[in-house]
């Protein structure tokens, strides 16, 4: 008797154990430089007013289209003269203007003239085509796409975790009804979708985040209904509903804390989606409203700007790069560390 | 297999039902269309007459109806900025789009399944190592930004590559490429994880110790069975394209029916857009279809489900 009972009670004191060094062990992969680059971006988006050096929004036509910090300037010699000849613009200087540069020159000395200005301390990231400081933009546009992915997340999952439990738990036509939903709705290509609303309804922020959850709740939905039909037959499941659990709280008590790791995990891949849905939406144009800084829209701002600055585009695009890689890198990690059946919807 | 097609074919059927009902309604709640026809000079009767002729003065549950009915007949309304049928104008760009989503597919393709299945024979070493960098910024790169950086490359700097429009015979090159990236991306991950785990199964290894040359076991053995997930997903790919075209056309002026859904949006030419996304959307649903079907040929165990 005494000896079951020992044993009996040792098994579950040490299979928790057993499983936080399996957890922990697991963290010890954690991919250092996705986290610090998510840890950046999320800093970085909830400090943006604090943390950027200039208006993102104010613009000084002195100042356009300025290199960043650390492209040199261009010089190329040239003779000063009286008065320009016509094929000289580009070889002469005047003596006047000459004079503003360095006080003491001459008729027909050669100095080194600055044609393209080098980056200066002022605008580290240079300065777009309204003269606008890149870094701040960039800085609010983490910002802007912190945001709108927050709360996309927040009312996708919302509705995903309430169709799919709906679906997973009553089965029958419930669970016909909302999977077909799904169906149709990963059958609708989100972007076309997209234009069509903004077009109708105007654009606005909030309307770009009910598009964007409602592209996300589908896959989040189909994934919750087969956690949920998997717990549904579980013991302790069962139990509850004998103890005279009502419904929802056999739902939200019992069956919820069940799929929170697969919620986790697919949250941190959607992450990359919607910045990238977020971003292509503003590069076409329909996105969040100007003059708010969006990293699509600043590349599209760019792009017929490439050969004079191409800062304008490039620097924009790589914040969206990182962040996306680090978030799929994040997420592939938390997938394998939390939830490895994951691994086959990959 | 006969009940899964039938299904298949009435979720496809519902799916664009849905979509004109969304295109229905968005087009009434972006305004009433009679002030875009109508100037400050129309009279009552203009007016009147208008109501009739665009069915507004019946219930809502007609006017869908007769929009349903034009659309199956190709029947789009006209373009506010152009001034003629829809259809039209859609006819002119769909080959372009169409040309450009095959180029983007077999590119695809051409380079994602042999870095796939090498990756997975070579598993581990540099080229693994390399495939899965290819990998990873093809699956987290803008398209829109990778455009821009290939035209900024090949065409502004090293002008080796026209950077617009659909005129000479090498513009293609740039936008199918911006395009097929991603998938490039994709099927490299679907074909090595398919390939290792053909590559590890008992029939390979009893076609090696056949002594079938390594060459024959690797690229008709086990690709073959390797292929299957990788064909449902150029269904995915396929309609996915359609999407992507939107942003790459209008990255690189080339004139198909992303670029002009663009333009749509911007002259609030609504009619033009709802056809164009009309077409759209049967194109992907027809893909997605096509594929399904493929797959219910090729792998038995879907037939009898």
């Amino acid at each position: 008797m005494a000896e079951q009972a020992a044993g009996s009670v040792i098994i579950p004191s040490e299979a928790p154990r057993v499983k936080a060094l399996r957890v922990l062990r697991r963290l010890r992969k954690m991919p250092i430089i996705p986290t610090i680059l998510l840890g950046v971006f999320i800093f970085v988006g909830l400090t943006a007013p604090l943390i950027s050096p200039h208006d993102p929004t104010k613009s000084d036509l002195k100042d356009r289209n300025l290199p960043p910090i650390w492209a040199s300037s261009e010089t190329s010699p040239k003779t000063v003269v009286q008065r320009m000849s016509i094929s000289g613009r580009s070889t002469q200087i005047t003596l006047q203007k000459a004079r503003t540069l360095q006080p003491n020159v001459q008729l027909d000395d050669k100095i080194d003239v600055i044609t393209k200005a080098g980056g200066s301390s002022k605008y580290i990231l240079g300065t777009d085509h309204l003269g606008r400081d890149v870094m701040s933009r960039v800085i609010h546009g983490a910002r802007v796409s912190l945001i709108v992915v927050s709360l996309v997340i927040l009312v996708g999952i919302t509705i995903g975790v309430t169709v799919g439990m709906l679906a997973g738990w009553y089965g029958g036509w419930v669970d016909e009804v909302c999977m077909r939903l799904v169906d149709i709705k990963l059958a609708i290509p989100t972007i076309l979708l997209a234009l069509v609303m903004v077009l109708a309804l105007g654009q606005s922020f909030v309307l770009i985040v009910i598009v964007l959850a409602l592209t996300i709740w589908p896959r989040i939905a189909r994934n919750v209904r087969g956690e949920v039909l998997s717990l549904k037959s579980a013991d302790y499941v069962g139990l509850a509903k004998v103890a005279g659990a009502s419904t929802p709280r056999i739902l939200i008590v019992h069956i919820f804390p069940g799929i929170i790791n697969t919620l986790i995990v697919l949250t941190t891949l959607e992450i990359g989606i919607v910045i990238l849905l977020e971003a292509t939406l503003s590069f076409l144009g329909a996105g969040v409203p100007p003059p708010t800084p969006a990293w699509g829209s600043m590349v599209a701002d760019g792009r017929d700007r490439l050969a004079v600055a191409w800062w304008i585009s490039t620097i924009p695009g790589l914040a969206i790069l990182a962040v996306v890689v680090a978030s799929n890198l994040f997420g592939d990690w938390l997938r394998d560390t939390l939830d490895p059946r994951l691994r086959q919807l990959g | 297999m006969q009940r899964f097609l039938v299904r298949r074919f009435f979720i496809s059927i519902i799916t664009l039902l849905v979509v004109s009902v969304v295109i229905f309604a968005m087009s009434r709640a972006s305004g009433d269309p009679r002030h875009i026809f109508l100037d400050d000079y129309s009279t009552q009767e203009d007016w009147d007459r208008l109501t009739v002729s665009l069915g507004l003065d019946k219930p809502y549950y007609q006017q869908y109806g007769i929009f349903l009915t034009d659309a199956m007949q190709g029947n789009f309304g006209i373009s506010i900025k152009e001034k003629r049928p829809v259809v039209d104008i859609i006819g002119e760009r769909v080959v372009a789009t169409i040309q450009l989503g095959g180029a983007a597919f077999l590119f695809s393709i051409g380079l994602g399944l042999p870095l796939g299945v090498l990756s997975a024979v070579k598993r581990g070493s540099l080229l693994d190592a390399a495939g899965k960098l290819v990998a990873l910024v093809g699956q987290s790169a803008p398209n829109f930004w990778l455009g821009i950086m290939l035209m900024f490359f090949f065409a502004v700097n090293l002008g080796w590559l026209p950077a617009y429009g659909r005129q000479e015979k090498l513009s293609i090159i740039l936008p199918a490429v911006t395009l097929g990236w991603y998938y490039v991306a994709a099927n490299l991950r679907l074909i090595r994880s398919s390939m290792l785990d053909a590559l590890d199964s008992e029939y390979i290894k009893l076609a090696r110790a056949k002594g079938v040359k390594p060459a024959v076991v690797i690229w008709k053995h086990a690709l073959r069975n390797a292929l299957v997930p990788a064909l449902t997903f150029a269904g995915v790919t396929l309609g996915a394209l359609v999407t992507g075209s939107l942003v790459v056309e209008t990255v690189f002026a080339w004139p198909g029916l992303g670029q002009l859904a663009v333009q749509a949006l911007f002259a609030a030419d609504y009619p033009l857009l709802q056809g164009v996304v009309m077409v759209f959307t049967m194109l992907y649903v027809a893909a997605a279809l096509g594929v399904d079907v493929l797959y219910a040929y090729i792998d038995p165990r879907i037939r009898y489900t």
